[in-house]
């Protein structure tokens, strides 16, 4: 049957199991929007910001491992969504971006509504495809889909010329692809596997070391499986937040810059460092040169431009983490338990003697809210289950250290890029993959501020988003950096003008809830947990709280600030 | 140390751009770089000169072959390759000058393509070491231009890239 080139992007759509996009009409996709008009098997949300577009789409592949999509016209639309798709790109989110684009024949003329955005995209995506034939767009999609989701997944932009959309051609959507310039690795080398296990069971003082790669690759129980059976402490980036349950002993919850103490520790002095799915990110490692300087590295990761990038490697291993992990718990018996456990006894009670002398703490003192109380707080009294995105700044780092991942896919939060505003539209997007979940935003007043027009989208959409603002009306962690590194010449970070952000949540037709002292917030809590819609909570925090323990940039994990 | 690679990549538009781009954001430098299509006409073949330690170059083929454009990558070994490039250069000629630039054409084997009172335009065709050689020895007499094509490289042996 022959349809049009709008038709066949939805069908496309619909066959890669797409129930949800995330749009902002123009002229450019105003075919794909008619089309979309009585194409009832998709469900589209339209943001107020094509950013929040992105965010969003980001959001819910986060939360369901799914690839996320999202839809804006060309020109202005299309260079909206590019911090949405450096953020997706940083953190390896797979999502497939669909931008208008102006008529073939008046590419490159300037016309109206016209940017490269092949060329302005290429450095931020796995892969970009231009279509200039309408028999080729149903293999470019699910080529899209393919490259998006496999290897290290990531996003992948497919730019619509109008008359694409408006083409006709007979619709096949292929069964497979192959891509012969694209063949990721899927097992482990297994030689390699096997040294890696030998490596691990001779180590007196290992550690694994577990990064977003963990949450991507859905191997979570294989690494918590491995873990358990080698009696191995695991700390994890903030990425890899929820791969580990850190209620578990054997967790030393976040590593790095504002890692924990004990982490921080037990990587510098770790005998045999493995590290799964993540990078040696700067913020992780510190100082490069005197991170892990006593141990062996070994490095599964699915992406080899990973490995050696940025530390030496002992036993690189390259394919799927959670096949590397399946390989190596079949060398590792059920009976080796409890040999490990006494081997690593003398590791075990020196990490216990590290958490007892420095755990991650704060003071809750007088009537003052202190920022983290309100995380430990929401994670008292929200679902076990609840997903939890977070904007960028001290809020984030707050969350990461006291709110207690158990699960993975319920953190989202922009780790790589970092991006302020990626936290309400990406919770937005989990809560509409997820419309029976709670799913709670943190935020800073600053963050808040960049995409707070999506109240409106909320409200809308009955996405019903309980948002947390931390609010110290300061930009919190740059002002940190300034109060330890600048003499506290707090240049720009204080914002000022007092907001009611309770009014803001009303306009929108949302409800606000504001809590100044600290006896108020569970309360406050309690009832924008029980309010039906989306709901605003305001915590007014103590305004110079500090995120520690803090590695000052440059220097080595061991050099850490700690909380008094 | 300086690395003569061979990237093999879809002939379509933006792939060069793609591998340029890759060299400027990452801050990988790019001596020289040569690109045309293969006698499989759905490849073309990019050579490029570039230089870094061990751990840069091990890099700059990783995330060359992560591009999904790119076929293969091949770090050439200076013994198992071989290596030409072409210059043409224009070159002041006058009086007692003449009979030397021709004296230094013919030592190289290069060939004169154009010539005026005043100038030779050559050509030469060599290893980039031949033909620097050349270009050093006729820059005293007064380099008015000079076009290279940069290196290309082939493997020795009867084996094709494919093998």
């Amino acid at each position: 049957m022959k349809m049009s080139g709008a038709r066949i992007v939805l069908e496309c759509l619909k066959r890669e199991g797409v129930d949800t996009i995330f749009g902002y009409p123009g002229g450019t996709v105003i075919n794909l929007y008619d089309e979309l008009f009585s194409f009832k098997e998709i469900r589209h949300i339209l943001p107020r910001h094509e950013q929040a577009g992105v965010h969003a789409a980001d959001g819910y592949a986060r939360a369901t491992g799914k690839v996320g999509v999202a839809l804006a016209t060309s020109g202005p639309g299309a260079t909206n969504t590019i911090t949405g798709i450096a953020t997706a790109y940083m953190d390896s989110i797979p999502m497939v971006i669909l931008t208008g684009q102006v008529p073939t024949a008046l590419i490159g003329n300037d016309a109206f509504q016209e940017a490269d955005i092949i060329g302005i995209t290429r450095p931020c995506t796995k892969h970009n495809f231009l279509v200039k034939d309408v028999k080729e767009l149903a293999t470019i999609m699910k080529k899209a889909f393919y490259i998006a989701r496999t290897g290290r997944p990531g996003p992948v932009l497919v730019d619509l010329p109008k008359d694409i959309q408006i083409a006709q051609c007979e619709f096949h959507y292929p069964e497979t692809v192959d891509i012969r310039g694209y063949k990721p690795t899927v097992e482990g080398h297994p030689k390699q596997v096997e040294k890696a296990v030998a490596m691990i069971k001779e180590a007196k003082k290992p550690v694994i070391y577990v990064g977003g790669g963990v949450i991507l690759g859905n191997a979570a129980e294989e690494l918590t499986a491995l873990a358990r059976r080698l009696a191995i402490p695991v700390t994890t980036t903030l990425m890899g937040l929820g791969s580990f349950p850190e209620d578990d002993p054997q967790s030393l919850g976040l590593l790095g810059m504002h890692g924990t103490y004990y982490a921080n520790m037990a990587v510098s002095n770790c005998d045999v460092l493995i590290a799964v799915g993540a990078r040696f990110d700067d913020r992780v490692t510190g100082k490069i040169a005197a991170f892990a300087p006593h141990a062996k590295i070994v490095h599964i990761d699915v992406d080899p431009t990973s490995i050696k990038k940025n530390v030496r490697v002992d036993l690189p291993i390259v394919g799927d983490v959670r096949e590397v992990l399946a390989q190596m718990l079949k060398m590792v018996k059920a009976q080796d338990t409890a040999a490990a456990k006494e081997k690593l006894s003398p590791w075990t009670a020196e990490i216990a003697n590290w958490k007892e002398k420095h755990p991650i703490s704060y003071r809750q003192t007088g009537s003052t809210i202190k920022p983290q109380y309100v995380i430990q707080r929401l994670r008292a009294l929200s679902d076990p289950d609840a997903i939890v995105a977070t904007d960028v700044g001290q809020h984030q780092m707050w969350t990461a250290q006291f709110f207690g991942f158990t699960s993975p896919r319920t953190l989202l939060s922009s780790g790589g890029l970092g991006t302020m505003g990626y936290g309400l539209p990406a919770a937005m997007g989990a809560q509409a993959a997820f419309p029976d979940r709670q799913v709670i935003v943190v935020c800073g007043d600053g963050g808040f501020q960049m995409n707070m027009q999506e109240l409106a989208t909320m409200v809308q959409n009955r996405l019903n988003v309980k948002i947390v603002i931390l609010n110290n009306n300061f930009l919190g962690m740059v002002r940190q950096w300034q109060e330890l590194f600048f003499d506290k010449r707090y240049s720009s970070t204080c914002l000022e003008l007092p907001i009611d952000f309770i009014k803001l949540a009303e306009a929108f037709g949302a409800t606000g809830l504001r809590a100044t002292k600290v006896d108020e917030v569970d309360e406050v809590i309690r009832k924008g947990f029980e309010t039906k819609g989306p709901v605003l909570m305001e915590f007014k925090v103590a305004r110079e709280e500090k995120v520690l323990p803090m590695v000052p940039a440059g220097a080595s994990l061991t050099e850490m600030v700690l909380a008094s | 140390m300086r690395h003569t690679i061979a990237v093999l990549v879809e002939n379509e538009f933006g792939v060069l751009s793609r591998v340029v781009g890759l060299f400027s954001g990452r801050g990988f430098n790019i001596d020289s770089l040569t690109v045309a299509p293969t006698n499989d006409e759905s490849l073309s073949r990019i050579t490029l000169v570039t230089r870094g330690d061990e751990q840069i170059i091990e890099q700059i083929t990783k995330q060359l072959n992560k591009l999904i454009d790119v076929i293969k990558v091949i770090d050439f070994e200076a013994e198992n390759a071989i290596e030409r490039e072409m210059v043409l250069v224009k070159v002041s000629a006058e009086d007692q000058s003449r009979a030397e630039v021709l004296r230094i054409a013919d030592i190289f084997r290069a060939k004169v393509i154009d010539v005026t009172p005043k100038s030779y335009t050559l050509e030469a065709t060599g290893t980039p070491a031949k033909v620097s050689a050349m270009v050093e020895l006729l820059r005293p007499l007064g380099l008015k231009e000079l076009v290279s094509t940069g290196p290309v490289v082939i493997g020795r042996g009867s084996k094709g890239w494919r093998g």
